[in-house]
């Protein structure tokens, strides 16, 4: 736990530059902001209004998945129309069940906004912000009754004059037949106008702090994702999904030349003592040396250019200089055009009887499950019209 | 009645030593000294053992506690599938490498999904199927999966005896004790497609028990993958193995009928399972959720295939979301198309309905039908698929009288923290609500009412 905090530490601290956490707690609403770039997508900061909402601590808080305000009365087709939003890097607004520390349930409005890389595109932050709903009877006679999801597609532009703009909103199923007389009763309260507006004032409250704060380190925000980008860029989707495993592993671009890492995990990370900026972007032989065998560099070269899978033994040096022997494992694997498009090699450390899940999978087995996982993560890559992959 | 049914398809392959019907009664039965999975080669035989934790204690416990979801870590299970499965891929046991296959979404509101897999279906003679009778016996002379080969079966998947989930990488397979397996399907729909087989040795027919279908729940449970979805097709709703066997598969986007909108019908009383309609899709269903416990679920649904095996009415399941929703569709898709009710345009896509199909993803044997896919003939298609609204409601009564709901009046309602606020409720609302039950309530078994 104690690098996931830090891991989250970092999540402000390389992005905005100090203060930023108490500009933000000076703001009275409710709202938190995670980070999808970290496995288990937790909580970075919660502000003091949805501590106070959900009656949870600070502590209790950070670092968890916003799941953990869910239960059993919850929606689970919001669930899923949030999950989808992540995935697509877009915003959604919708009305939500969800539970209090003490367990009792209240409905709010519930709005998520992604926060982007200026440099990039890549999904730095997504903010979320809550606001209750009274327990008002929803309007069943009004013509334009709306299902109890609706999905706004926001494109907000962050100047600095900062102001929501909605495109346009879009309901996620059409209205009701005439003839069904049933209504939903599982949604009891409807937004007000009141309701939507304290959501917009508060997402540019947000957006406003967290792009000020960026602009010192350089390192800038926005809420819009621009569309041309030098670098592939994996989207939140892909990134999600391979954060799930646990595997050392990195992906390999290969329709850029000389096929430079999109993806590295956690654990490839932890084994070479690299962190992510430092090989995104590089070719994997920086993990070659003196004494590596330029035999079996030839071997997977080959293998590479005849887009084939291959297995080696091969001595790999971390960045503290220090070697160690890597089964490794590099496959092809294919995206929804049903071509080959990224290279995914799996690492393992010779003599590691790290049985991280204390499972009993043999190390091909492990590595197995890691391409098994990609394929699945990928298989859907570039297979819709909001594909998450930009450049 | 003396007409029977038929309709004439290629039968999916599904195992390496699958061959047609032709040959198969020619075989010998037993002893065929070629590693199946009959009690002839399987003495001595191992295979990993996965022991699943029984779910006894409060359905949804997960969720509170914050365990599901597609962010969180890898299930070992759900490492375990695709482990097993990227091994049989690599040793080419597979018809096809299905992740070659072009896919996509299609454009529109529902977000159906289209697979071009040419490889899938054999250029063979049409094979006939009964569909009049979704209960059929075991025939021991066709094919069924104890002549699978041992390599296509990945391991055993069994309910532990001690509480805890436990694995086992080398485990006999003890023939006395029925074991239920997962095994590959070598013309697999997507990605670890497998088939779940209850009590493999036992060979069961095609249809639906309480065990049975608590196995298949649990697996998706224990998957923990909200990409992973099981299912399930009776005969006369496309299965062709009449051997009682789910199927599963990953594939990560929503399925069509996941985004539908529903409306809700009733909860039953003693176990708090949640029944709702479909609405806005093109293929009429109900959807099952929440429950007490994972049991409670789960028999509510089993109830409901076994009356509908009993009224000989075909029906495909759908279990999602880790096993919180699952959707029930009966269909008469192929009994139309025995009696030639079928559009010709449609047959010649050559798309038989299955669950998969009646979720929403379709996979498409000719490029001119990938090409030309869109929202509107996919809905068209589904449409056939479906039970009209009346014989719907028809069907619906059967269900919902043979799963005995019981009252739950609005006292019960409001203990429960997803229902409205009652205290709030107006003379209005309740008059609506009243208004709006007729249309569920049984004749003659006055004490079913509705909650709207």
């Amino acid at each position: 736990m104690e690098s996931l905090l830090a891991l989250i530490e970092q999540s402000f601290n390389g992005r905005y530059s100090r203060h930023v956490t108490e500009a933000l707690d000076e703001l009275p609403d409710s709202f938190t902001i995670t980070d999808p770039s970290i496995c288990g997508h937790p909580i970075v900061f919660a502000s003091r209004g949805f501590l106070k909402m959900c009656g949870y601590s600070k502590e209790e808080v950070i670092g968890q998945n916003g799941r953990i305000f869910q239960g059993p009365g919850t929606n689970r087709r919001s669930v899923m129309e949030i999950r989808e939003a992540i995935r697509e890097e877009r915003t959604v607004q919708l009305n939500l069940l969800n539970y209090r520390k003490d367990g009792t349930p209240f409905w709010m409005l519930f709005h998520m906004n992604p926060v982007f890389s200026k440099e990039d595109g890549r999904v730095i932050h997504f903010v979320a912000v809550q606001v209750p709903l009274s327990g008002r009877r929803s309007r069943r006679s009004s013509a334009n009754f709306s299902e109890d999801i609706m999905f706004g597609s926001c494109r907000r532009e962050v100047c600095s004059d900062s102001f929501l703009e909605v495109d346009r909103v879009l309901e996620f199923n059409s209205v009701p037949d005439s003839d069904s007389a049933g209504v939903e009763i599982d949604e009891p309260c409807e937004a007000s106008e009141l309701d939507k507006g304290r959501v917009a004032s508060a997402i540019n409250s947000i957006m406003s702090i967290l792009t000020h704060y960026s602009e010192s380190t350089g390192r800038l925000v926005c809420g819009k994702k621009r569309s041309c980008y030098g670098t592939s860029v994996l989207g939140s989707s892909i990134t999600i999904s391979l954060g799930r495993i646990k595997q050392s592993f990195v992906l390999a671009d290969m329709h850029l030349p000389d096929l430079p890492i999109v993806y590295a995990s956690d654990a490839f990370l932890k084994l070479t003592g690299y962190s992510r900026h430092e090989v995104l972007g590089r070719n994997c032989r920086f993990l070659s040396g003196m004494v590596t065998d330029p035999s079996t560099l030839l071997y997977i070269k080959e293998s590479i250019r005849a887009e084939r899978p291959c297995t080696v033994r091969i001595l790999n040096y971390r960045k503290d200089g220090s070697t160690f022997w890597n089964l490794l494992h590099i496959s092809p694997v294919r995206d929804a055009s049903g071509k080959n498009a990224y290279f995914v090699g799996v690492q393992i450390e010779e003599g590691s009887c790290r049985n991280q899940d204390g499972d009993g999978l043999s190390v091909e087995m492990r590595q197995r499950s890691t391409v098994g996982a990609v394929r699945v993560a990928l298989r859907t890559l570039s297979m819709s019209a909001g594909s998450s992959r930009s450049g | 009645m003396s007409l029977m049914l038929r309709i004439k398809r290629v039968p999916t392959v599904v195992s390496n030593y699958q061959k047609e019907e032709a040959e198969e009664g020619a075989r010998r039965a037993g002893g065929c000294g070629r590693n199946c999975f009959n009690k002839c080669c399987l003495p001595g035989a191992k295979l990993p053992l996965y022991a699943y934790k029984r779910a006894d204690s409060i359905a949804n416990e997960k969720s509170l506690v914050g365990l599901e979801d597609s962010e969180a870590p890898m299930a070992f299970l759900d490492s375990l599938v695709l482990g097993e499965w990227e091994d049989r891929m690599q040793r080419g046991l597979f018809r096809y490498d299905v992740t070659a296959c072009e896919t996509k979404v299609i454009p529109g509101k529902n977000g159906f999904i289209a697979q071009l897999n040419e490889g899938r279906h054999l250029k063979k003679r049409p094979t006939e199927f009964r569909v009049d009778k979704v209960l059929q016996p075991f025939d021991g002379n066709k094919f069924n999966f104890t002549k699978v080969g041992q390599e296509e079966v990945l391991f055993q998947f069994e309910a532990s005896g001690d509480g805890e989930a436990q694995f086992f990488p080398e485990a006999p397979i003890d023939a006395e004790n029925s074991p239920s397996v997962v095994a590959i399907n070598v013309s697999p729909i997507e990605y670890g497609h497998v088939l779940l087989i209850p009590r493999i040795l036992d060979c069961l027919p095609q249809r639906i028990d309480h065990e049975s279908f608590l196995l298949a729940l649990h697996m998706v449970v224990e998957a923990d993958n909200p990409f992973f979805r099981l299912g399930y097709n009776s005969l006369g709703a496309f299965a062709t193995i009449n051997h009682l066997h789910f199927q599963a598969y990953y594939l990560a986007v929503p399925f069509p009928v996941e985004k539908a909108s529903t409306k809700k019908t009733t909860t039953l009383g003693n176990s708090a399972v949640k029944v709702s309609e479909l609405r806005n899709y093109p293929v009429r269903g109900l959807v099952f959720e929440g429950g007490n416990t994972l049991e409670d679920l789960s028999n509510a649904v089993s109830d409901s295939c076994v009356c509908l095996q009993e009224n000989n009415i075909p029906y495909n399941v759908l279990i999602s979301d880790c096993g919180k929703r699952i959707f029930l569709f009966p269909q008469c898709y192929a009994e139309k198309q025995a009696m030639g009710e079928v559009r010709s345009e449609l047959l010649d896509t050559q798309v038989n309905p299955a669950v998969w199909e009646i979720s929403g993803h379709m996979v498409l044997k000719r490029k001119e039908d990938y090409e030309g896919a869109s929202e509107e003939n996919a809905w068209r298609l589904l449409a056939e698929v479906s039970l009209s609204e009346e014989r719907f409601q028809e069907v619906k009564a059967l269900v919902f009288e043979a799963i005995s709901c019981s009252l739950s009046d609005a006292d019960t309602a409001s203990q429960n923290p997803s229902e409205e606020d009652v205290e709030d409720q107006s003379a209005e609302d309740m008059l609506a609500m009243q208004q709006g039950s007729h249309t569920a309530i049984i004749a003659g078994t006055h004490d079913c009412l509705v909650i709207q």
